[in-house]
C-alpha cells in the first residue's frame, strides 16, 4: 500500500444518505484506515437510476451530469453500494455514449469509480480489517454488484478476517432478493414471491445476521424478515468491517 | 398471434398464490440451474464457444438477405420450396394451401414456437383438418387447451398429478386401474397412443433449430424422437422457422449446437439431433415425398436496423427463463404471450408493439441473470431497459409513474431542494418508527408495506451530520 494519501470523493448513495447514515461513517473509516484522504461533494444527490431504469432517459443523464460535475478532480469515487457504483461505472458511459462532450468526462468517471470492498482489496491491496464480530453470518451477493462488477471474493475475504465471525453460505445465493428500485413497488405480489423465497433460504443458513453491500436490498430482505418476525439481525457488511455495530440493526429499534 | 389475453398484473397476482404452479415451479429452480451450470464447467471452452456462436450470428444478421436466399437456392436444388412469408397470415395460407393440395386429414407436428406465433393449430382445425403434438409436453398443454408455458418445457407449470389426472380424464378407452402415478407410465401411455397418430398422418410439421444456408438443410434438436418420426414418416414435411434461424454451414450450427443444449438442459448434446435435407431421393429408405419450408419474418427484418437486432440472435435454450427469478415467481402463462421470460418479454414488444405488451419490460429487476447465462450473449436487461425508454417517450408509461419519476427527478437535480426534503423526510420517518425502528404502513407506500416492514431511517442525513462534524472541526 503507498503511503501517499489519495483523496477520494465518497458517492454516498441516496440511500444511505437518507436511511443509514452509520453505514457512511463506516465508510468513511474504512477509507481512511486505508489511506485515504476522504471528501463528499455536497452538490451530490442521486445516481440517477430510478429515472435510467424507468426510461427517463433526459433526466438521468441530467442528474448523471450533476454527479459528473461534483465528483471530477478526486484521485477515485467510491461507493458502499455495487449498484450505484455500476450505474457510474457501466451505465454513465452508455447514457452519454452519443454526446462528444460529455463522452469523455463520463468515461474517465466511471474509470476511476469503485465499489467501496471491492475498492479496499482490489486498488488498496487490503487483506484483513481489524474487527470483531462475535457469531455466524451469512452474506447475500446484491445483483449489480455480483453480476456488473464481478465482485464476489472480495467481501468474503475481508469477512474472513473479522475476528470471532463465522460465514455459512447462502443456499441458491445468485438469486435477486426482488428489490429491483421501483419494481418493488410496481409489481409488489412477483417482489413479495421473491423476497419470501430468499428470506427462506437466509432462514435455513442459522445464520444470526445477514450482511450484504447495497442498502436497497438490505431494507428489502430486513423488512420481510422483521415482517415475518424472524430472529435475524441485518446489516451493511461495511459495519462490520469497520467494527461499527453499536447502532441498531436495520429494522431494529434503538436503546429506549 | 403473439398475444394470450389477460392483464399482467392481475394475472402475477393469480400466479404466485396458485399452489399447483409454486409446485411445478420449484422444480425449474433447482433442475435448470444445476444441470447447465455443470455442464458449462465441464466444458473449458465453453465461454469461447458462447463468444463463436454470437459472432456466427451477427455475421449471418449481417448478412442475411445472402444467406437465405443462398439457404432457398440449395432447398430448390435439393428438390424442396421455400415460401417467404412476411405475416402470420401469410405463413398459414401457404401451410393450409400445402395440406390441402396433399389431402391432408391429419398432420403431426413437432415442437415448434412459430407454430404458437402463427397459432397454426387453431387454424388447421378449422379447415377441417386435425392436428397433433407429438412432443410430450405440447401433447399434455394441447390436451388441456393450453399454450407452453415455456419454450423448450411446454408443460412446466404442471405437476405430474395433474397430467395423471389429465390422462385419466382424456384415454378413457384404457383400463381406469392401470398404473400411472410414475413418469415413465406417462411417457408409455403418450408413446402408445401417439404410434398410430404417427402412422395416420398425411402431412408432418416441425419446427427448426437452425437452416443451414450452404446445404439448405433444416435441423432440428429433440430429446424424444418425436421429431424424426414427425419429418419421416408422412408424405410432406413442412418445416417452419423464422428467418433468423438460418446459419451460413453445417460447421457453424455445430458449433452453436454445442452450446444449445448445454444452456438448455445441461445436456452435451440433445438426444436426437436430425438434419432434413430436402425430400426423399431415389433410393432412398424412408422420407416425406415433398419437403417445403415455410419462412416468416413478422416483423424481424424490422429490427435489423436497430438494438433490437440483437435479439435475433436467440435461439430458444430457455436459459433466460430457467434462470429468471420473475419466471420463477410467475410461470411463463402469466406473460401472457406465446414468448414468455426474459426472452419475451424482449420480443413481444417487437412483435406486438410497445402499446400492447408495455408491462413485460417493466416486470424485470434487472438482475441480469438472464444475460449472464444466455450462450448467444444477448444483453437482455439492456434491451428490457430500452424498451422502456420507448414506452416513457411514446407516454405509454402510465401517468401517475411519469409524474412519480418526473417529481422526484426535479427534486434530485436540485442539491440544496433535495437536501432539505431527504432533511424533512429522514426526521418524519425517524419520528414514525422510533419505538419499533421499523414502519408496518406508510400513507402512500402500500406497494412496500403490504408485505414488508419498512426499516425506519436513523434520523438526521448521512450529509447533514457530515457537514455539521466539518463545521465542528473548523
Amino acid at each position: 500500500m503507498s503511503n501517499a494519501p489519495i483523496r477520494v470523493g465518497l458517492f454516498v448513495t441516496c440511500l444511505v444518505d437518507l436511511f443509514r447514515p452509520s453505514v457512511g461513517f463506516a465508510a468513511v473509516k474504512l477509507l481512511r484506515d486505508a489511506g485515504c484522504d476522504v471528501e463528499v461533494p455536497a452538490a451530490q444527490t442521486c445516481c440517477g437510476q430510478p429515472a435510467y431504469n424507468s426510461g427517463d432517459r433526459a433526466d438521468a443523464k441530467a442528474i448523471a451530469a450533476n454527479v459528473i460535475a461534483a465528483f471530477e478532480g478526486f484521485d477515485y469515487v467510491v461507493a458502499p453500494s455495487g449498484s450505484c457504483a455500476g450505474m457510474l461505472r457501466v451505465h454513465y458511459p452508455e447514457l452519454f455514449a452519443d454526446d462528444a462532450a460529455m463522452a469523455p468526462r463520463a468515461r474517465a468517471l466511471a474509470a476511476r469509480t469503485y465499489e467501496l470492498i471491492s475498492f479496499l482489496t482490489d486498488v488498496r491491496g487490503l487483506r484483513a480489517v481489524d474487527a470483531r464480530f462475535a457469531g455466524r453470518v451469512t452474506y447475500h451477493d446484491s445483483c449489480s454488484g455480483l453480476r456488473e462488477l464481478g465482485i464476489r471474493v472480495q467481501p468474503r475475504d475481508l469477512l474472513g478476517s473479522v475476528a470471532g465471525l463465522e460465514l455459512t453460505e447462502l443456499p441458491e445465493g445468485e438469486a435477486c432478493c426482488g428489490f429491483g428500485g421501483t419494481f418493488c413497488v410496481k409489481y409488489p405480489e412477483i417482489s413479495n414471491a421473491m423476497v419470501a423465497a430468499k428470506a427462506a433460504c437466509i432462514r435455513q443458513t442459522g445464520a444470526e445476521t445477514l450482511l450484504a453491500g447495497d442498502l436497497g436490498c438490505l431494507l428489502n430482505m430486513a423488512g420481510k424478515l422483521k415482517r415475518d418476525g424472524a430472529d435475524v439481525r441485518v446489516r451493511h457488511v461495511a459495519e462490520v468491517l469497520a467494527g461499527m455495530t453499536d447502532t441498531p440493526a436495520i429494522g431494529e429499534p434503538g436503546p429506549g | 398471434m403473439t398475444s394470450l389475453g389477460g392483464d399482467f398484473s392481475e394475472n402475477a397476482r393469480a400466479a404466485v398464490t396458485d399452489p399447483q404452479l409454486q409446485r411445478a415451479m420449484a422444480h425449474v429452480k433447482t433442475g435448470f440451474i444445476g444441470k447447465r451450470a455443470k455442464a458449462a464447467a465441464r466444458l473449458p471452452e465453453f465461454e469461447v464457444l458462447r463468444d463463436a456462436s454470437r459472432d456466427i450470428k451477427d455475421h449471418t444478421l449481417a448478412h442475411l438477405d445472402l444467406y437465405l436466399e443462398r439457404f432457398e437456392t440449395q432447398v430448390t436444388v435439393n428438390g424442396g420450396h421455400v415460401h417467404w412469408c412476411a405475416t402470420p397470415a401469410e405463413a398459414r395460407a401457404a401451410i393450409l394451401d400445402i395440406c390441402r393440395q396433399a389431402g391432408a386429414r391429419t398432420v403431426t407436428k413437432g415442437k415448434s414456437m412459430i407454430g404458437e406465433e402463427i397459432d397454426i393449430n387453431a387454424h388447421l382445425e378449422a379447415a377441417g383438418i386435425v392436428p397433433v403434438e407429438t412432443d410430450l409436453g405440447e401433447y399434455i398443454v394441447q390436451m388441456r387447451h393450453e399454450r407452453p408455458s415455456h419454450i423448450i418445457a411446454p408443460a412446466v407449470h404442471l405437476t405430474k398429478d395433474t397430467i395423471e389426472a389429465d390422462f385419466r380424464a382424456h384415454h378413457r378407452d384404457l383400463p381406469a386401474d392401470r398404473q400411472l402415478s410414475e413418469v415413465p407410465q406417462l411417457v408409455d401411455e403418450a408413446r402408445q397412443i401417439l404410434r398410430q397418430r404417427f402412422l395416420d398422418a398425411d402431412v408432418g410439421i416441425t419446427g427448426a433449430n437452425f437452416l443451414v444456408a450452404e446445404t439448405g438443410s433444416s435441423i432440428i434438436v429433440t430429446n424424444e424422437g418425436n421429431g424424426d418420426l414427425t419429418q419421416t414418416l408422412p408424405r410432406v414435411h413442412i418445416v417452419i422457422a423464422s428467418l433468423e434461424k438460418v446459419v451460413p454451414t453445417l460447421e457453424d450450427a455445430t458449433t452453436i449446437l454445442r452450446v444449445l443444449a448445454r444452456s438448455a438442459t445441461g445436456q452435451e448434446f440433445s438426444t436426437y439431433t436430425t438434419v432434413s435435407t430436402g425430400p426423399r431421393r431415389p433410393g432412398d429408405v424412408d422420407g416425406p415425398e415433398a419437403y417445403h419450408v415455410v419462412l416468416l419474418d413478422n416483423g424481424r427484418t424490422d429490427l435489423l436496423d436497430g438494438p433490437f437486432r440483437e435479439v435475433l440472435r436467440c435461439i430458444r435454450c430457455g436459459a433466460c427463463m430457467n434462470h429468471c427469478p420473475v419466471y420463477h415467481a410467475i410461470g411463463g402463462h402469466a406473460y401472457g404471450s406465446v414468448y414468455p421470460g426474459p426472452i419475451g418479454a424482449v420480443l413481444t414488444p417487437a412483435l406486438l408493439g410497445i402499446e400492447a405488451a408495455a408491462d413485460l419490460p417493466e416486470a424485470s429487476t434487472f438482475c441480469g441473470r438472464c444475460e449472464s447465462v444466455c450462450p448467444m450473449r444477448i444483453p437482455l436487461p439492456n434491451l428490457l431497459r430500452h424498451w422502456r425508454e420507448r414506452a416513457f417517450a411514446k407516454k405509454v408509461t402510465p401517468g401517475s409513474v411519469r409524474a412519480g419519476i418526473g417529481a422526484w427527478a426535479f427534486v434530485a437535480r436540485r442539491p440544496a431542494l433535495y437536501a432539505l426534503a431527504t432533511g424533512v423526510a429522514a426526521r418524519a420517518l425517524a419520528w414514525l418508527g422510533r419505538r419499533r425502528g421499523r414502519l408496518s404502513r406508510l400513507p402512500l407506500a402500500g406497494g412496500w408495506t403490504r408485505f414488508r416492514d419498512l426499516p425506519a431511517p436513523q434520523g438526521r442525513t448521512f450529509r447533514e451530520q457530515w457537514a455539521a462534524q466539518k463545521s465542528a472541526r473548523r
